[in-house]
């Protein structure tokens, strides 16, 4: 097994006790950063990201990714003792969660959501090792139209797939694509849409609007609600602990199946939050007793938490082994990446092998430690809350300012940031989606030169991308993906005329 | 099932929250609108500029404005699409998009920042955190001043050390960092 070697030469990379330290800042930082209102797991990496721009990558990329896996598990802690779910994706965990902490089993749901977060990773982190090295020798045969076949295959899954409207994904997207290419042409060195202004001629740094979109305009949508909450927080003691764990196989068609959704979720662009209730929602259909689901039910801590964390982990998967990020927080490590002179892709994997396994590495070593520690310290992170909003925000808005300012010391920059603040705030309330536009911002450059360079070698011809079986199957994929709505509906009809309906 | 025999109350209090009963300041419909004709406009921007760059082929493949062009074409689209699936719409049914008290929250934590990011052009980033922590913790979340100065000064402090002294991270600097020599 190659694999594996290289895993545990992975290890070798990762045991030492500076990387050991930096993972358990990562992980202290992100359990802060998901138990915090107004923060989560994509605002908190954008914003500890210029922390990293003086370590070298494997460094940066183990404490970026503890950060967030520290943030999913932070996201429980509030879930289930306020009810208040830190993310999306932690809302169907507060369903079960909530009830449970409610009767005096707060100890016993915390344990669950940790245990079955720690789950949902390791069996994406399975995948992982497994999957994306022999997806990337494959990629690795890729030209230009492939890959831009590629690229369309993510946007084209997001406009059909994505549970908002058709015409706001496409808005979103296209509007990132477009951000995207202000500044000089990389190919002809032509400026475009710079509209005469010397600021704009370095373009729009992606982490800047990713700064503004999520880390300020979160800040503006959390002071619109009511802050006050009232809660217990009690210790996990390890007889609980045990307990939930002696109790564990009993669940494992539901450990099992919500693992596999999540993996599948997150590798496409689907995303956390739709694995979450989807994995609650099978659970609950398959149960013996559905009505028992929402009273504080285990179970229903077990299935979505387990969805969620899988693809959460899953998303670094295309990421990995393609450079494309299949979620939101994934992509701006990838955005972090190109800060640190990598250049993500297929590649990767051959050049930079250490940086691959030593993160690969991490993601193990990180959900272990993880879970020791949030079993044994939710007492303390659970009081964070005791800090008022009122020193939270001012502090959030700094940090987003220094993270903002540091990535090119430019003050033009922090204007920026205010300003995507404000349309992230807006965007947020009519129902745009933000992921769709982070995708194309950080994906924007590369899928346009991918196209120029296969319409350069085509001699302008678009049969370039059906001229093999390859990209011609991923071409003819993206355009059903994009068109998916109408033909699950004609397919749909179809079925019904051809069999009559029995009842 | 017993409760553990470690176990904290925790209770937090918002004393400006906005009042549930609020009017509203405008809806979502007329958001939607104004949004779409912004995009619009912007879409149309955009593709002028694209044209003007050139957005058709030459000997060498594509035009730098091509890519470009065409994605202004698509944003108009999408946005005119929106534009008019909402005016057919029906108005009545759509929901408050801010009432005025949450607008008022919402102010009262935009000014301040607006300020915090007009200040740090000539107080430097430092001094600009430690007058927007300890000013908004005392008169919006009505904290003692006492806690706000010192909360303002650990965490400007901190912040220092962290990214001046230990990551080399530059960050602007006004009189205060000029008269201690940094």
């Amino acid at each position: 097994m190659e694999a594996f070697g290289l895993l545990m030469h992975g290890f070798v990379v990762l045991l030492t006790w500076k990387t050991i330290a930096l993972m358990m800042v990562g992980l202290v930082l992100g359990i802060f950063v998901g138990v915090l209102p107004g923060l989560g797991g994509p605002n908190g990496v954008a914003i500890l990201l210029p922390l990293t721009f003086t370590m070298d990558p494997t460094s940066a990329i183990v404490m970026l990714s503890c950060i967030y896996w520290g943030a999913l598990f932070g996201g429980a802690i509030t879930s289930i003792l306020f009810n208040i779910p830190g993310e999306a994706w932690s809302v169907a965990t507060t369903f079960d969660g909530y009830p449970m902490a409610q009767q005096g089993r707060a100890a016993e749901a915390l344990t669950a959501a940790f245990t079955s977060s720690f789950i949902g990773s390791l069996v994406a982190v399975l995948l992982i090792t497994f999957l994306a090295p022999m997806i990337s020798s494959f990629a690795l045969k890729f030209g230009p139209p492939e890959f831009f076949a590629v690229y369309l295959l993510t946007f084209c899954s997001f406009v059909g797939l994505g549970r908002e409207a058709k015409h706001k994904t496409v808005i979103s997207m296209s509007l990132g694509l477009l951000l995207a290419g202000v500044g000089m042409d990389t190919v002809s060195g032509t400026l475009r849409m710079t509209f005469g202004s010397n600021e704009l001629l370095r373009g729009i740094n992606f982490l800047v609007a990713v700064i503004g979109l999520f880390g300020i305009s979160e800040i503006l949508l959390t002071m619109e609600e009511r802050l006050a909450l009232r809660g217990h927080a009690a210790a996990i003691s390890l007889r609980v602990v045990l307990k939930v764990w002696k109790d564990l196989p009993r669940y494992w068609a539901t450990l099992l199946r919500s693992s596999f959704i999540g993996c599948w979720l997150g590798i496409t662009p689907g995303g956390a939050i739709a694995a979450s209730f989807m994995g609650y929602n099978l659970a609950k259909r398959f149960s013996k007793n559905p009505e028992t689901f929402g009273k504080g039910r285990i179970e229903g801590v077990f299935a979505p938490e387990t969805a969620a964390h899988a693809s959460g982990t899953a998303a670094l998967l295309p990421m990995l082994a393609l450079g494309i990020p299949g979620s939101g927080t994934a992509a701006i490590l990838l955005g972090g990446l190109m800060v640190w002179g990598l250049n993500p892709g297929p590649l990767l994997f051959v050049e930079h092998k250490d940086f691959v396994w030593g993160l690969i590495a991490s993601m193990y070593l990180g959900n272990v430690v993880g879970l020791v520690l949030v079993l044994t310290t939710v007492p303390i992170f659970a009081s964070i809350l005791r800090v008022p909003f009122a020193a939270v925000a001012p502090m959030i808005v700094v940090s987003c300012a220094i993270g903002a300012y540091a990535i090119q010391n430019a003050m033009f920059d922090i204007w920026l940031m205010l300003g995507f603040g404000v349309v992230g705030y807006v965007f947020k309330k009519i129902g745009i989606p933000l992921a769709p536009f982070t995708l194309a911002l950080v994906l924007g450059n590369r899928a346009e030169d991918a196209f120029r360079l296969s319409m350069i070698g085509s001699g302008g011809s678009m049969k370039v991308f059906w001229s093999n079986g390859l990209v011609g199957t991923i071409t003819t994929l993206a355009i059903a993906l994009l068109f998916w709505p109408v033909l699950d509906k004609a397919f749909g009809s179809i079925g019904r005329l051809l069999r009559p309906a029995k009842a | 099932m017993s409760k553990s025999e470690f176990d904290i109350e925790i209770i937090v209090d918002d004393p400006t929250a906005p009042e549930p009963d609020s009017p509203a300041v405008t809806d979502i419909h007329t958001v939607e609108i104004v949004v779409s004709l912004m995009l619009l406009a912007l879409a149309v921007m955009l593709g002028i500029d694209n044209w003007r760059t050139g957005a058709s082929w030459d000997s060498t493949g594509p035009q730098a404005g091509y890519f470009p062009f065409y994605l202004s074409v698509i944003l108009g689209g999408a946005s005119l699409y929106g534009l008019v699936t909402t005016f057919l719409a029906r108005r009545e049914t759509s929901e408050t998009f801010v009432t005025r008290a949450q607008l008022r929250r919402v102010m009262q934590v935009f000014v301040p920042t607006l300020l915090f990011c007009l200040a740090m052009q000539f107080l430097g980033l430092y001094v600009a955190s430690f007058l927007l922590i300890a000013g908004f913790m005392r008169l919006v979340g009505k904290i003692a001043w006492w806690k706000s100065l010192l909360t303002a000064f650990v965490f400007t402090a901190i912040m220092f050390v962290t990214f001046d002294v230990a990551f080399d991270v530059i960050m602007p600097k006004g009189p205060l960092e000029a008269a201690f020599g940094r």
